[in-house]
This record gives C-alpha cells, sequence and structure tokens, in this order.
C-alpha cells in the first residue's frame, strides 16, 4: 500500500493526518460511550490516569507497546513493499513455538547462548510463517491478504494441536507447556528485585523493550540505510520502476514477507519468553491486528510506530482501569477504537485531503 | 446537404496543454472521412469530445443541422453516434450478444434482448458483412473480430455516425482489408464513418475526404481523390524551423549494438515487433522516428532488459543481451536507459531527488558498501549531478515528483549518463520539457556522442530527429522502413512514418 | 465412526451451512461487481448480536431479523462509502470493519445486558425453530426414506430460504439486465461507464444486497442454530465463507457446494474424535483446519485456476 504523499506539506502528512483521525476515532467512540450512558470525558480520565498517573500504569504500557512495535513493525515493513500482511497474528503465534522449541529443548545450555537461539529461532519460525504466502503471491499470483487470513486460522488449529498433544505435559489439566527456563528473560520488577533490591509494582514490563527498541532501530536502518531497503520501498512506490531499475521483484516480496514475519515473531519473545514463560494457547490476544492500527497510524515509518505503539498501550491499559472503573464500559472499547482508527486512516484516508489540500497547499500556477 | 457532423470552434484545454485549437469541422452524411496527424495533433481529444468523454471549453456541436449538447456517452449514443476504441470495451468473458446487449438490454429479463440481438446480427451481419459467432466468448476471439463485436455495438445501438480510433493497429493486413469493405458497406448504405489515423494508406484507400490536425488545430480539409500522400504528409508534419544544434559531423567508430531480427508479441499475441535489424556504432546518434504505437517503445524495452524477445537477437558489445532479459545486467555491461514515461519508470515519484537519482545503480559501491546505502555520499553525488545538469531546484531532499518536467528528465539523463555508458538507449527526452532544458539536453545528447559514446534516441518530435541524428530509421507498424541519413526532408519522412515507402512494394 | 450418525450428521451439516451458504452469497454479490469484502466475518457478527439483542428486547425472531439485516446494512454502506466514494483501501475498510463489529457488540451487549457481553438466552418464541416439513413425523420409522426425512425436515424456516436463494442468485446473476451490468462492473467497468450505466450505483447496490444476506446470516447464527448472542460467535465463519467463494471459483452453485463441504467438515469434526487413517489418529484441528488449507492449495493455482472478478477491488477512477 504505497503512500502516495502528494501535495502536501511532510508535517500535514505524518503529523496532522493521524492526529485528526485519532480525534475523529476518539470523537466516535465517545459517542458510544455517551450511548451506554457514561461520561466521555470522565472515561478518558481515567484512561489517562490507569496508563499514565502510576508506575504500574506505565508498566504495563510500555509492555503492551513492546507487542505492539512488533507487530506494527511487521506490517509496516510489508507496506512498503505495496503488501498487505494481515497475517501477524499467526506468524507470532507460529513464532512462539520456536521459542518454546528452543528454549525446552536447549535449556542445559547457559542462558547467554540459549536467549539469543530462542530469538533467532522465533524469528525463523514467524519469517517461514509469512514466506510462505509471499512466495505464493510473488511465484503463483495468490492474493496475500487472503492467504495471510487462511494462515491465521491454520496456524490456529496448528498450534493448539501442538500444544495439546506435544507440549503439555503429562497430567496438567492447563492447555500449556511447562515453564521456560532455559530462557528466562527478566521482568523489571524482578530485576530491581534482585540486582537493586528494590520494590517496583508487578507489570509484564521485561527486557525485551530494548529488543523492541532495537528492532525499530533496525528496521529504520534496513529501510532507509540498506540497498535491500531502496529495493523494497522501490518495490513498493512504483513496481514499473523497480524493475526498470533491475530489481527481482519477486524476490523483494519473498524477502519482505520473510522479514515481516520476522518482526512479528518478536512478539512471541516478548510474550512466551519475557511474561508467560511458558507456550500457551492465544498469547498472541489480537496484537497482530493491533498492529494494522499501528502501522497506518505511525504511517508505516518507525518512530511513528514506536509512538502509536505507545499509545495504543496507553489506550490498552487504560481501558483495563476503566472496565475496572466503569463496569460498564467494556473493555473492549479498546477495539471499537481500534476498529475507527484503521477505518479512518485506511480507508477514509483521502476523505480529509481535500478540505486540507485546501488548508495548506499554496497553488502553483 | 446538411453535413452529418458539424463541430464548430471547439477548443479545449487539459491545463497547460491546449489540446484543441478552436476547431471546425464538417463531415458530410454518407461518407467515409479520415482525420490525419501526428501524435498530441488533437484528433483523439475532438472525437473524445464529440463522444461526450470530455466537454470542449468552447465551442459548439450540430448534428444533421441541429445544435446538441453532449454532456456524456449515452447522449452522445441517443444522437446516433457511436465509437470503436483504440482499447476495446468489452467484458471477455461474456458473449458476443451479451456485450452488445449490455447497457440496452430493454427490461428486466435479458433472454428477450438476447434474442432481439440476435436477429439483429443476422440481419447486420448480411447486410455489413459483420460476420461472428453470437455465443463465441469474446476474451476468446481474436483481436480483428473482437473490434467487429465493438462495431456491432455500435450498429446495434443505432449508430448513424460511427468514430474509429486507429482501428489498424491491432490488426494483420487481411484484417484491415476486412475492415475497410466492411466500412465501406457502412457508407454505401448511408452511415457515416469518422476514421482517426496516422496511416496515410489507409486515408488513400478509403476514405472520401481527409482533414488534417497538427499541435491542436486544423490545418486542412481535402477530397481524397483530389489529393496526394506527398501532400498529405507535409501537411501532416508541416514546415518546422529546425531547432539548429551545432554539432561537428559524427566520427563512427565500431558497432556497439547490434539487433538482428528481433520480433516481439504482446499479450494478446499481435506482432509489435517485426522482424527489425539496425545497428549502433560508437560516436553516432541513430535516431528512430515514428509514431507513437508502431513499435519504437517496446525496442527500447526489448534493449534495456525490461521485456524479453519473442525471437532475434540483441547484441551488446559482443554479448547477446535479450537472452539476459535483465536490466541490471544490462546496465553491468555499460548500457544507460532514459525511459520514455519518466513518471512511470524513470524516477519514484515519492522519493526524494537523491534516492532517485540512484534508481537503477543504487548497488554501487561508491554509494555504500556491501549491503549499505551511504546517506552522504547519495546526497553528494545527487548535487554534484544536479550542479552539473543544473537542475532547479538543485535540492537533493526535493521530492522527485515536485520537479517541472524539464528538471525530472535532467535527473534522469544526469543519472544514467553520469554513468559513462558505453551506449546510451532514450526515449521522448524532451516531452513536456521547457525549451531552455531541450536545448540542454539537447547539447549533452551531442556531447556524447562526441566523446565516441552510442547513442539510440526514439521520439515522436520529427525535429528533434532531425536535428540529433546522424541516422535516422523509420518505424511502422513494427517494421523499419527505411534508413535516411541527417538530410533527409520532413515530406520523405514523413510519408515513411505514415507507412508510405518507396522501397517497399 | 458410527455409521449410524451420518443422518444426524448430515441434518448439522445443513443447519452449519446456512451462514456459510448466506455469507458466501454476499460476497459473491459483492466481489461480482469488483468489491473485495473481507468484512463479511463483521457484519454477521453485528447482525448476530442485534438480532439476539432485539429478540430479547422484543420477544420476537422476525424483529430481530429486521434489526440485524439494517444494522449490517449500516456497515455494509460505510464499506461501500469507503470503497466506492472514497477509492480507499477495501482490504483495510473490510478489517476495521470486522474490528468495530467485535468491540461493539460486546460493548454495548456488556451496557444493555450486564452479562459482559452476552445476551440473555432466548425463549423459544423468540427464536426460528425447526420446522418439521408434511410428511416427515410419517416416514419417521421407515427405513432410508425415514433417514432422509430427518435430513431434509426440521429445519428453520431460513434455511429453507437460503436453500432457495441459491438458484434465485445464479439465477439472477445470468438471466436478468441487473445481473448482466453487475457481472460486467466487475469485469470492466469502464465497458460499463462507456455504454452509459453508473458504476457507483451498480457497486452500492451489490453492496446493499451483501449487506441484507450478512444480516439473514448473523439473525440465524444467533436465533436460530443458537438461542443468544455470545461474544466472537461468528468464529471465523466470514473468513470460511470467503474461503468457500474462492474454492467456487465465484459461481453460486459450486459455492453451495463449497459450503456444504466446509459445514461437513465443521459438522462431521464434532463427530470424527478419534478417527483414524490407518493408525495415524486425525487429530480434530486437522478437520478444522482443512476448509482453510484446501482454499490456499486452491490459490495456489494447484487444483484448477482461480479466477476472480478482472476488476476485484480496484477502485474506479474515470482516468481521462
Amino acid at each position: 500500500m504505497a503512500n502516495p504523499r502528494g501535495e502536501l506539506p511532510a508535517w500535514v502528512d505524518i503529523g496532522l493526518i493521524p492526529l485528526l483521525n485519532l480525534f475523529i476515532a476518539l470523537l466516535f467512540a465517545g459517542l458510544v460511550v455517551l450511548i451506554i450512558g457514561e461520561n466521555p470525558l470522565e472515561a478518558m480520565w481515567i484512561m489517562l490516569k490507569g496508563a499514565v498517573g502510576s508506575l504500574k500504569g506505565w508498566g504495563y504500557l510500555l509492555y503492551y507497546a513492546t507487542n505492539f512495535v512488533f507487530t506494527g513493525l511487521a506490517v509496516a515493513v510489508a507496506f512498503h513493499a505495496g503488501l498487505f500482511n494481515i497475517g501477524g497474528e499467526g506468524q507470532a503465534y507460529i513464532a512462539g513455538l520456536g521459542a518454546a522449541i528452543v528454549g525446552l529443548g536447549l535449556e542445559v545450555l547457559p542462558w547467554p547462548v540459549v536467549i539469543p537461539l530462542a530469538i533467532l529461532a522465533a524469528m525463523l519460525f514467524g519469517a517461514f510463517w509469512a514466506w510462505i504466502p509471499g512466495y505464493l503471491q510473488a511465484r503463483r499470483g495468490s492474493h496475500i491478504v487472503i492467504t495471510t487470513i487462511m494462515f491465521n486460522f491454520i496456524a490456529g488449529s496448528l498450534m493448539i494441536y501442538l500444544i495439546k498433544d506435544y507440549f503439555r505435559p503429562l497430567g496438567k489439566m492447563a492447555v500449556e507447556s511447562r515453564e521456560i527456563t532455559g530462557a528466562y528473560i527478566l521482568s523489571f520488577r524482578e530485576i530491581a528485585m534482585q540486582f537493586f533490591d528494590l520494590r517496583l509494582p508487578s507489570t509484564p514490563l521485561n527486557l525485551t523493550v530494548f529488543l523492541a527498541a532495537l528492532a525499530a532501530w533496525a528496521v529504520w536502518y534496513l529501510l532507509w540505510r540498506t540497498e535491500l531497503g531502496y529495493e523494497i520501498r522501490a518495490v513498493g512506490a512504483n513496481p514499473a520502476a523497480a524493475i526498470y531499475a533491475g530489481i527481482k521483484t519477486d524476490r523483494i516480496i519473498m524477502i519482505t514477507m520473510a522479514i515481516s514475519g520476522g518482526l512479528a515473531g518478536l512478539m512471541a519473545v516478548n510474550e512466551v519468553l519475557g511474561v508467560q514463560h511458558r507456550l500457551l494457547l492465544e498469547f498472541v490476544g489480537g496484537s497482530g491486528f493491533v498492529g494494522i492500527a499501528v502501522a497506518l497510524m505511525g504511517r508505516s515509518h518507525p518512530i511513528g510506530i514506536v509512538l502509536s505503539a505507545m499509545l495504543f498501550g496507553l489506550l490498552y491499559q487504560g481501558g483495563t482501569e476503566l472496565s475496572f472503573a466503569k463496569p460498564l464500559i467494556s473493555r473492549d472499547m479498546i477495539v471499537v477504537i481500534q476498529g475507527l482508527v484503521i477505518l479512518f486512516m485506511g480507508a477514509l484516508e483521502y476523505a480529509f485531503r481535500p478540505a486540507l489540500a485546501r488548508i495548506f497547499v499554496r497553488v502553483e500556477d | 446537404m446538411t453535413p452529418a457532423i458539424e463541430l464548430i470552434g471547439i477548443d479545449k484545454r487539459f491545463g497547460a496543454v491546449h489540446a484543441n485549437k478552436d476547431v471546425t469541422l464538417s463531415i458530410g452524411q454518407g461518407s467515409i472521412h479520415g482525420i490525419i496527424g501526428e501524435n498530441g495533433a488533437g484528433k483523439s481529444t475532438l472525437m473524445s469530445i464529440l463522444f461526450g468523454f470530455y466537454s470542449a471549453d468552447k465551442g459548439e456541436i450540430k448534428i444533421k443541422g441541429q445544435p446538441v449538447r453532449i454532456k456524456s456517452s449515452s447522449d452522445a449514443i441517443s444522437h446516433g453516434i457511436g465509437m470503436v476504441h483504440q482499447h476495446f470495451m468489452l467484458v471477455d468473458p461474456f458473449t458476443v450478444l451479451e456485450n452488445i446487449v449490455l447497457g440496452v438490454e430493454g427490461g428486466n429479463l435479458i433472454g428477450p434482448a438476447l434474442e432481439k440481438a440476435r436477429q439483429e446480427l443476422t440481419r447486420l451481419a448480411r447486410d455489413y458483412e459483420l460476420e461472428v459467432d453470437p455465443d463465441a466468448i469474446v476474451g476468446e476471439l481474436p483481436v480483428g473480430l473482437q473490434q467487429r463485436v465493438e462495431i456491432l455495438k455500435a450498429l446495434f445501438k443505432g449508430a448513424e455516425t460511427l468514430i474509429l480510433d486507429e482501428p489498424t493497429g491491432v490488426l494483420t493486413p487481411d484484417e484491415a482489408d476486412h475492415l475497410f469493405r466492411i466500412l465501406g458497406q457502412l457508407r454505401d448504405q448511408g452511415k457515416t464513418v469518422i476514421l482517426i489515423t496516422h496511416k496515410l494508406r489507409e486515408i488513400m484507400a478509403i476514405t472520401d475526404h481527409v482533414s488534417v490536425m497538427r499541435r491542436g488545430a486544423m490545418v486542412a480539409t481535402r477530397e481524397t481523390k483530389h489529393t496526394s500522400v506527398e501532400e498529405l504528409a507535409e501537411l501532416m508534419v508541416g514546415r518546422h524551423v529546425l531547432l539548429h544544434v551545432e554539432k561537428a559531423k559524427a566520427r563512427p567508430g565500431q558497432v556497439v549494438l547490434e539487433v538482428k531480427n528481433l520480433t516481439w508479441k504482446d499479450h494478446k499475441g499481435t506482432v509489435r515487433v517485426d522482424n527489425v535489424s539496425f545497428n549502433v556504432r560508437a560516436g553516432e546518434i541513430v535516431g528512430i522516428a515514428g509514431v507513437s504505437g508502431n513499435g519504437q517503445s517496446e525496442i527500447l524495452e526489448l534493449i534495456s532488459g525490461i521485456s524479453k524477445p519473442a525471437s532475434g537477437q540483441i547484441i551488446f558489445e559482443g554479448k547477446d543481451i535479450g537472452v539476459l532479459g535483465d536490466p541490471r545486467h544490462v546496465r553491468e555491461e555499460g548500457l544507460a536507459h532514459v525511459p520514455e514515461d519518466r513518471q512511470h519508470r524513470g524516477l519514484i515519484a515519492s522519493f526524494d531527488a537523491s534516492e532517485s537519482v540512484i534508481l537503477g545503480w543504487h548497488y554501487d559501491e561508491a554509494l555504500g558498501k556491501g549491503f549499505r546505502l551511504d546517506r552522504e555520499a547519495v546526497v553528494k553525488r545527487c548535487k554534484a549531478e544536479m550542479q552539473e545538469f543544473d537542475v532547479r531546484p538543485a535540492d537533493p531532499l526535493l521530492m522527485s515528483g515536485k520537479f517541472s518536467g524539464g528538471n525530472q528528465q535532467k535527473i534522469i539523463l544526469a543519472r544514467e549518463i553520469g554513468r559513462d555508458p558505453d551506449l546510451l538507449i532514450v526515449g521522448q527526452p524532451t516531452r513536456g520539457v521547457d525549451i531552455g532544458a531541450i536545448e540542454f539536453i539537447h547539447k549533452r545528447l551531442i556531447a556524447l556522442r562526441d566523446q565516441g559514446k552510442a547513442v539510440l534516441l526514439v521520439s515522436v518530435e520529427l525535429d528533434e530527429i532531425r536535428s540529433l541524428s546522424d541516422r535516422i530509421l523509420v518505424m511502422f507498424a513494427g517494421r523499419i522502413m527505411g534508413e535516411r541519413d541527417s538530410s533527409a526532408d520532413e515530406r520523405e519522412l514523413g510519408l515513411l512514418m505514415a507507412g508510405v515507402s518507396k522501397d517497399a512494394a | 465412526m458410527d455409521l449410524s450418525l451420518l443422518p444426524e450428521i448430515l441434518a448439522s451439516t445443513i443447519r452449519l451451512s446456512v451462514p456459510l451458504v448466506l455469507a458466501c452469497l454476499a460476497g459473491l454479490w459483492s466481489e461480482k461487481s469488483g468489491i473485495v469484502d473481507i468484512g463479511l466475518e463483521g457484519k454477521m457478527l453485528a447482525a448476530a448480536f442485534a438480532a439476539a439483542a432485539s429478540a430479547a428486547y422484543f420477544q420476537s425472531a422476525w424483529l430481530g431479523l429486521l434489526i440485524a439485516i439494517f444494522v449490517s446494512l449500516g456497515f455494509s454502506l460505510v464499506h461501500g462509502y469507503a470503497a466506492i466514494n472514497q477509492r480507499g483501501n477495501q482490504v483495510v475498510s473490510g478489517v476495521a470493519i470486522n474490528m468495530l463489529a467485535a468491540g461493539l457488540a460486546v460493548v454495548l451487549g456488556n451496557t444493555w445486558f450486564k452479562e459482559g457481553g452476552r445476551t440473555p438466552a432466548l425463549p423459544v418464541d423468540a427464536r426460528f425453530m425447526p420446522i418439521e416439513l408434511p410428511g416427515a413425523a410419517a416416514l419417521a420409522n421407515v427405513p432410508l426414506l425415514g433417514d432422509f426425512a430427518k435430513i431434509i425436515s426440521g429445519h428453520s424456516i431460513l434455511t429453507y430460504l437460503t436453500i432457495l436463494l441459491v438458484p434465485l442468485t445464479a439465477w439472477a446473476l445470468a438471466r436478468t439486465r441487473f445481473g448482466l451490468r453487475l457481472r460486467a462492473v466487475g469485469e470492466n467497468p469502464q465497458a460499463v461507464d462507456t455504454a452509459g450505466i453508473s458504476v457507483a450505483l451498480l457497486r452500492y447496490q451489490a453492496v446493499i444486497i451483501a449487506g441484507i444476506l450478512c444480516g439473514i446470516a448473523g439473525a440465524f447464527i444467533s436465533t436460530s442454530l443458537s438461542a443468544s448472542f455470545v461474544r466472537d460467535m461468528t468464529a471465523g465463519r466470514g473468513f470460511m465463507a470467503l474461503a468457500a467463494l474462492i474454492f467456487a471459483n465465484w459461481r453460486a452453485w459450486p459455492a453451495l457446494y463449497a459450503c456444504l463441504l466446509f459445514g461437513f467438515l465443521q459438522a462431521g469434526g464434532n463427530y470424527m474424535q478419534g478417527a483414524h487413517i490407518g493408525s495415524f489418529e486425525v487429530p480434530v484441528q486437522f478437520i478444522i483446519m482443512a476448509p482453510y488449507v484446501l482454499t490456499v492449495v486452491l490459490l495456489a493455482g494447484f487444483i484448477g485456476k482461480s479466477i476472480p472478478p478482472r476488476a476485484s477491488g480496484i477502485p474506479y477512477t474515470k482516468d481521462r
């Protein structure tokens, strides 16, 4: 999905429009809150307080953001090549397999060896799950949107089978693996306790957050400072020019999808190795889809993605707090906001351009 | 007798382009009227206005003496005007009958409409020799028959006037002859036919009258039997003031590019490049002249590796590059390519200039070791090239799409020439470019040639070809009609461009 | 596997196929006109919620159905507006609608019924209950015919309606003016435009039909198949319907068969616990996955060619 940055100045395109779309999304959400019978402004305040008003809130916010950065980057990289990867959900799920296999299988080895290998395995598994639809699109013309959706469902069923029959220890009721001690990524709370004798509130925030920051930088570097990244962006922006330039579009499509899947796979590292410390069902929990919203809002740029991921982290944490404070407003309100953001940022993106163009563009004669 | 169609004072602009300049045209009933002109002459625009696709800025249209307003194609259809477009408006999976009936089903159930169409088709086949299997799937028909379906569509909707836009471009000679017979029948039965074409032979063969357009204006109308191919060619091409470029005589050296029996077919199987052979030497500019659509664009794409030949060889510095079919390889061998459509292929509009300047050369080690892309080096390279080629504004960070046409072209030229290629192939180098830039670009091309490089130039602007080329090849219908040197006059070239060859039988 | 269960499985197949068929037909109408609809799932879900909520409130299944159709139509029109007027990305629009529907259904459900997103269980008169066809009871004990009667009879009225919709769709597309124009606009909108017909109007009409069908599908799920709305109750059926549509190469009768096949896999999955191929016990998850795997195989071109309407997903601009 190439971004036709038309005549509008850059700051409008990257800054104003996403904020405008967010504003409209929140407006509609506020309307729903009103229909429910609650005060939207009060709801907003509770959300903000719950997310950024306490250390615990921040902990959760950043934990969510970690996941969303990974899935957002995944969608964004694919977007740059003109591909819509809806399969992040399934790719992250399958990646969990890689993390668990290495984490459990190599647990006799010391953790400085196992953890990097587990991360690599997660990325490889995720990359593979995305590469197949990429291959089918490039070589057989199968529409990548449909195949990635199908692969989400296939992953869902496959994982149930694998976890139930191969990872679940005998006698255990819960459908999950045993604890993965070989690749245990410490949470901030644990680090604070063990090394600084500090008490931090209990949140899932763990060291993977640094991996997220690294990933964001790495994606930026890849896209704008390497030949491969140039080719990826060229294919997405103008396939005819890419062919003219001698870029092999088939190869780029497959490589891009693999990278995309690998990034989504990092989400499994956070969840499986950093939070749950086990392989369990449905651990992705919708992050793949949030990634779509994050990528759209962040205009497929790592900086935008980090900011959007944090914003959605705010919404998720705030939403949880809100649902406790106001039981009438279900936590699913966040899903509604997400849907609205995607609708306005993705499908109705051009709706405001004419109006904005009138304000911001000086017509050159 | 009142003319069937009158276009009076039609004026139309598209932004800066003045497509139709106060055009007046009168077309008699029951005749075949040809409209001839080069690319950009304005003929398609004029007919699109008649058929309701565009509205004229000024002027009026009269049908059988009555002024009418045509705001859409349904208006045009209701006034008995039918159009057979260059690119067919057919639904491939439908049968012939279904295509014909689309839009005029006359009721909620299509059964009766199909029956009626079937009967009508039989009648039309009888009257005009328009035989076609009504139940055939249109997508499976050969192009000639598809065109027949388009004609039938128009007639079924009650067209009294039929406009055909470059109808023979996709036809074999036999199919073209058959088409002319059909048009003759239509005329004999009282229909009016307007034929848009750049092919002089066709005009002489079947039209009763011919009007010549040039650069948006209506230049002349003649009765076909009272004019000649030479006169028409001259009117079509005009007496141009040569943009005289100072150039020394060429000193051609070795053969750099040899094209042998090159043939290429499009996805529909139509032969677009027909057994073409020519060569280009170091130190000379070879220009390929011709109206667009006659195979020149395809030749550039074949040489640059974007498409693969069906048969024949392309030998560049001794290597058969036709086999490789890979633009990158071809570049590495020392070929540079300025594409015809800069927006489509030559630049990436949403990238900034510095990134467009490396398009096709982004893997150069000087721009970053290994897999890296050194931004600083890229911007520096861009700035240097911008200065050398006087690109304005000389801002590497400005979005490529924002530069004017001339500056975009200069960026592309800077990029390709900056590679010090052995062969530069360039298409439409000054399309949409302002005068100052045109001069600059022409000078650079000559300079390249004087350095001992080879240049293959494709252009629909005859002036450009004549002022720059040392040797001129004229292409028509996928073939090279003839080769002339730079002293050839425009009339002769015009004839060749319009398909008239004294050499050929 | 116990063969005596076959009639039950087949009856269950028909029941489970109904929402698939309806959603599939919805997708068919939409895609034939050139509009890609990923949002079938969301529309069905929204409709399911609306039907169950309204039926509970008004104690009427028919009112529930009506309101469900309206709600689904609403989403359809949003999608249509985004795709046709705004020329936006149709896939993104579909994804957004799925999310919106999922979220709104739970949020509103929670507010109005305070059961954590569920709607209250519907009494029998507020549901579409099975209808026994005349003669079915009489044949009940006749071997073979009795089994056949058991399969055919005892379905809700919506089921019978759905079965009729298949030939109706096939006929409408092939033999009516509307069908002809709709199919044309999905293949070559320019041809339709030059024939003087409004591309936008046709596409809106297609999108509206899709909305109505999804509405019926959703209502069926929550008021016939079930007795209430539960979060995410469509469980991927919208995507399965999309898969069936592709599997059927965008044709009405094959769509029915594809949906029956997928429905059979759904129904059979429940019964096929412990099924064996040789000594390998087929895990039920593989049966659940089968429709999706089959679709991928088809899309990869391994069984026949997948030929969607040519203009599918491409916003129409009169490029002049």
